[in-house]
């Protein structure tokens, strides 16, 4: 039940309520949750018609290339 | 997809399973890891982790599912709202199909007459009690701390409307309570914890160190395959170091405090007390009830919802399995008597109950 996934912020309108694309899908999200500042092109991870995180793109890539380094070290 | 694609890596995958295979060979000795949340245990079945991993490695599956720890009477109670005159019982899906006493259900209280309808989000029933002015709409308050924030807004947003015919039935709980009363078990024989991803995006990582202080490793996972693997890995490493402590697999979805904002809301509404869980028993402090000031959005207040016989299914092992110490394999109802067509407990009705994810991925 605690499904979410990553969308792009196509749009903020009015009332705290964001459009975002997962994987094509449009879906209209609440931003009441959000604690920090998002705007267009963002990816929110959003659960409930709530966006809950946003994710921060250079700690996605770091993590990634963290992990492949250390993969092909132990390899 | 972007944040999915390069998670579901074949090349990557195989990469991971050889890392895990030598540090589990390094180790030398079985270990056994329980994954919380009920979105790892579909995945895991789903993407066919069981059957990657070396043989030594055990995973089982916790208390994770909302609706399957849900106890029957408050599927009851939900069946009795929902059958109240000018009432709109507004569910997620998951709940629909759970049994009751006597095998009722949401399902079949709807095919009775009863006016239950299935929504995505808390606000989808805020949406229906504005433009059903003459009912009252109850929502289905049930999920975990990443749940429960987004009911405890809807129930801000409708103060603030005005609205006077929105309410909730809260059988809300909260995750570390259940681990706590996990670890309090001596036969409790767990490495390591695969902790839940998006439950942790709302709680954060300190929210665990009871895990690392029991002498096991917690890592919050993401839900892809390189993310459990990496999470195993990431387990496996503790082990071996001999250093337990919370780790973050999923960067990408939780940040070590969590999303305080969101746990405010969720405080704001929700207060704690003892709840009852099917398989654990009452734990304390791990339900959450409306406070006061909103005890006009409390279904509970607002309806007179009689004591009612409440009786679990015959047979019916979701118990044992809601806290690993049975697979499904062990239940005699399982695949014969229980399927997810005809299920008897709630772990086989959820797409990610123990029971569903075993049988559709066996």
């Amino acid at each position: 039940m605690c499904i979410a996934f990553p969308g792009k912020i196509i749009s903020i309108e009015d009332d705290r309520v964001a459009v975002i694309d997962i994987s094509g899908t449009r879906r209209e999200v609440y931003l009441d949750l959000i604690d920090e500042d998002v705007t267009v092109g963002d990816y929110v991870i959003s659960h409930a018609g709530y966006a809950l995180h946003k994710v921060d793109e250079e700690t996605a890539r770091e993590n990634l290339s963290y992990l492949k380094t250390i993969i092909e070290s132990e390899a | 997809m972007k944040y999915i694609d390069e998670y579901r890596d074949p090349a990557l995958v195989g990469k991971l399973r050889d890392a895990i295979d030598k540090r589990a060979r390094s180790i030398g000795r079985p270990l056994t890891m329980m994954e919380i949340c009920g979105s790892h245990t579909q995945a895991i079945g789903r993407f066919g982790i069981r059957e990657l991993l070396p043989e030594g490695i055990r995973l089982i599956s916790g208390p994770g599912c909302p609706v399957c720890v849900t106890p029957v009477q408050d599927v009851d109670r939900a069946v009795f709202l929902a059958g109240l005159d000018d009432v709109v019982f507004a569910t997620f899906g998951d709940m629909l199909r759970v049994p009751g006493t006597g095998g009722k259900s949401l399902q079949k209280a709807r095919a009775a007459g009863a006016d239950v309808r299935v929504v995505s989000s808390a606000m989808d029933a805020v949406t229906a009690a504005e433009k059903n002015g003459g009912k009252t709409v109850v929502m289905m308050g049930i999920g975990f701390e990443t749940t429960a924030p987004t009911v405890a807004s809807a129930v801000k947003r409708a103060a603030k409307k005005g609205l006077s015919n929105f309410c909730v039935f809260s059988v809300h709980k909260a995750v570390p309570p259940a681990i706590k009363t996990l670890l309090e078990d001596p036969a409790l024989n767990i490495d390591g914890f695969i902790c839940p991803g998006h439950v942790s995006t709302i709680i954060g990582a300190d929210a665990y160190s009871m895990i690392p202080r029991s002498g096991r490793a917690a890592v919050i996972t993401g839900f892809e395959p390189v993310d459990i693997l990496e999470g195993i890995l990431m387990i496996l490493t503790q082990v071996a170091e001999g250093k337990k402590e919370v780790a973050i697999q999923y960067a990408r979805g939780v940040s070590p405090s969590g999303n305080p904002l969101a746990r405010a809301l969720m405080e704001e509404v929700f207060v704690r007390e003892a709840s009852l869980w099917r398989g654990l028993g009452e734990i304390p402090e791990s339900g959450l009830r409306l406070r006061d000031e909103y005890s006009a959005f409390d279904a509970l207040k607002r309806f007179a919802v009689p004591v009612l016989r409440s009786a679990e299914a015959k047979g019916c092992e979701c118990g044992g399995i809601l806290k690993g110490t049975l697979s499904p394999f062990e239940c005699p109802l399982f695949a014969v008597a229980c399927t997810p067509h005809n299920p008897v407990g709630p772990c086989m009705v959820s797409s990610e109950g123990t029971c569903a994810a075993y049988y559709k991925y066996r």
